[in-house]
């Protein structure tokens, strides 16, 4: 039988208009994400195969992998990414728990005195910890008349000073998602733990802990991967014994004015937070494909 | 499954009492549930059925009374030392672990050997029919299959109380109506005492060997599903169980009339003077010839006829104004001569179903 199909062409004129509207609302940030990142990231790339001589070479890159001052830099890069993630988790972790026992409107008090340092100035944050922290500081000024120590103590211009630092900087980044996670836990589940038979403890580590394990590595994921390109803080509190990636990239320019040198660096560091992203992001994804972080 | 099963315990609370700020979740409640007994706790929201089983589970601190699981005094025992089976109302499966993981898991709190684990789950979701689906994971089974699941690791450990609260309030009405027997069937093989609660009166009515019927935090009445239909204690009761309309009726000494006509009735009179008369709709006799020798005949105007396919509904207005609900079945002879709105009819009640209540509201 022959079926009789009305208005056709009428409604695929409608459907390819209704494409072309869409495209059109979304090409300013198309053309926004062209200019001021792909063609930067482009000419980056670029840069960064470009010897002192003009031409092409991989000079920048073999530097890198010959000279010992650079391993060095990776490794710490590395070091205090580690340890600041770590330290967070520490810190963090327990901070978001009790706050995700208490009643809505405390924990929203609380909440945003969590974020209260995340809208000052980083600037300002750093320098402040300058202040605490150095010999005639606050901190060693109060330990010693409360006689915890005798001696001054050496807290910044070295690593101790910009893991404080950098913690303090990065702690809401890890304690938002963990915390997101622990709201979201139905309360049944540990009920029904408790009723099987699980103390407050394996309550815990069975259910409770494994349930933020999304929230928990999105959080120490976000805080690794800001460290990796971190600059104010350890320049300022590190004192210049603390050198990262993006101080050398700096120095690179401002000493050294070898562009070529500086943008292969850069280059180094967004592959390596590429990857881990990617590694990560496989990981996660495996998490959820589990059933963690419910709902 | 069967023969490893302990004997069931019998519940003992007494005087229990809680309260939030000036709301009283519980009034001083008092229930003996027997042992392998199936008891449920039946009222609306908010009556405290709900808080009455998590003061059985552990995880709702009463102000004072006793529990008692068989001769051990409990009131004080944390939740994870009550050794007891139960379900929630949003099956509280754990999402990051399988069918299997769940199911074991009571098991494995309790050092039970891997194999024997192995062994006993899949017993157990035999016992539920979800045999094979222990690989499966949560957020795979659909709402019926939780439930089964969630029930499958209650039973598991084999625990002689079972709670479960709203098991089936949260699946579509067919499904529910086929689980309703399958638990009654799996409490009959397996024994263990079980509370049960529910907002659903026909749930109840279905499942129970007795039913506590709360509200205000006390209990109304404690009986089995037929006396608690047929002969409820108080207007509360027989309001909230089952369709009824309420007469408002006269006492002089023993003797009860509507309206100025005596009613005829069985059942021995309530002890006090404020007397109400509760009609089940499916109760009432449409007598086309009049009224009739024996019963209680009330005259009264049809004002809307509702065909339902297997019965019909019947409004009618009596002569006090009290307006009052019939339902019929439906025949090839009733169907042809169903009353027109606005007709005269009379409306039958025999003397054993003129059920005369307390007419307080409690």
């Amino acid at each position: 039988m022959q079926t009789v199909r009305i208005n056709q062409s009428g409604l695929r004129t409608d459907e390819r208009l209704e494409r072309l509207k869409l495209f059109g609302l979304s090409s300013p940030a198309l053309l926004m994400i062209l200019v001021i990142l792909v063609l930067p990231v482009g000419w980056l790339f670029y840069v960064s195969f470009i010897g002192a001589n003009g031409e092409f070479s991989l000079e920048n890159y073999e530097r890198m992998i010959s000279r010992k001052s650079y391993a060095r830099i990776f490794w710490t890069t590395f070091q205090v990414s580690f340890l600041t993630t770590g330290l967070c988790i520490l810190i963090g972790y327990p901070l978001a728990y009790f706050l995700s026992q208490l009643p809505p409107r405390l924990a929203n008090l609380g909440l945003i005195t969590v974020l209260l340092p995340f809208w000052t100035s980083l600037l300002v944050r750093t320098y402040a910890w300058l202040v605490l922290l150095q010999k005639q500081g606050l901190v060693n000024d109060w330990a010693i008349s409360l006689g915890l120590w005798d001696e001054p103590i050496k807290m910044v211009h070295n690593m101790t000073g910009t893991l404080i630092g950098m913690v303090h900087i990065m702690l809401p980044f890890l304690i938002l998602p963990v915390y997101g996670a622990m709201r979201s836990i139905d309360l049944d589940l540990m009920k029904a733990a408790s009723n099987l038979g699980a103390n407050p403890r394996r309550a815990f580590w069975n259910v409770f802990f494994p349930l933020t394990m999304p929230g928990l590595m999105a959080g120490a994921l976000m805080v690794f991967i800001l460290c990796l390109g971190f600059f104010v803080t350890p320049a300022v509190l590190g004192g210049g014994k603390v050198i990262m990636v993006s101080m050398q990239i700096v120095s690179n320019i401002e000493l050294f004015v070898n562009w070529g040198a500086a943008s292969a660096l850069g280059v180094v560091l967004l592959v390596l937070t590429v990857a881990i992203l990617w590694i990560a992001s496989r990981f996660l994804n495996l998490e959820q494909m589990t059933g963690g972080g419910g709902h | 499954m069967t023969n490893r099963t302990k004997d069931a315990l019998p519940i003992s609370v007494t005087n229990v009492t809680k309260t939030y700020g000036s709301v009283h979740a519980l009034d001083d409640v008092s229930l003996e549930v027997k042992s392998g007994e199936f008891l449920t706790l039946l009222g609306p929201s908010g009556s405290g059925k709900t808080t009455l089983l998590m003061v059985l589970a552990g995880f709702t601190r009463p102000d004072c009374g006793s529990l008692k699981f068989g001769d051990d005094e409990v009131i004080r025992k944390p939740p994870h030392l009550r050794d007891l089976g139960m379900t929630f109302q949003s099956y509280a499966l754990f999402p990051h672990m399988t069918v299997t993981g769940n199911v074991g898991y009571p098991l494995r709190l309790r050092g039970v050997s891997k194999t024997e684990i192995a062994t006993r789950v899949e017993e157990a979701l035999e016992t539920v029919q979800l045999g094979g689906f222990g690989n499966r994971r949560i957020d795979q089974l659909s709402g019926g299959q939780r439930q089964r699941v969630a029930v499958a690791r209650a039973i598991v450990f084999e625990p002689r109380i079972l709670l479960m609260d709203e098991p089936l309030s949260a699946l579509d009405k067919k499904l529910r109506d086929q689980m309703q027997i399958e638990l009654r069937h799996l409490h009959e093989k397996l024994g263990m005492t079980t509370v049960y609660v529910t907002h659903d009166q026909r749930e109840a009515l279905t499942m129970s060997d007795r039913i506590a019927v709360v509200n205000h935090g006390r209990i109304m009445q404690l009986a089995t599903p037929r006396d608690l239909y047929e002969r409820p204690a108080n207007r509360f009761v027989a309001d909230f169980i089952g369709d009824s309309t309420f007469l408002n009726v006269t006492r002089q000494g023993n003797e009860v009339s509507f309206n100025g006509t005596k009613l005829r009735f069985t059942d021995a009179l309530p002890d006090t003077d404020n007397i109400t008369m509760m009609i089940r709709p499916e109760r009432i006799m449409l007598s086309e010839n009049g009224p009739r020798d024996g019963a209680n005949n009330f005259a009264a105007t049809a004002t809307e006829v509702v065909y339902q396919g297997d019965s019909y509904l019947l409004h009618a207005n009596l002569a006090d104004g009290t307006q009052i609900a019939m339902r019929g079945a439906v025949t090839g002879k009733s169907v042809s001569s169903l009353p027109s709105i606005g007709d005269q009819v009379t409306l039958s009640i025999a003397p054993e179903d003129t059920v005369l209540i307390d007419g307080s509201e409690v």
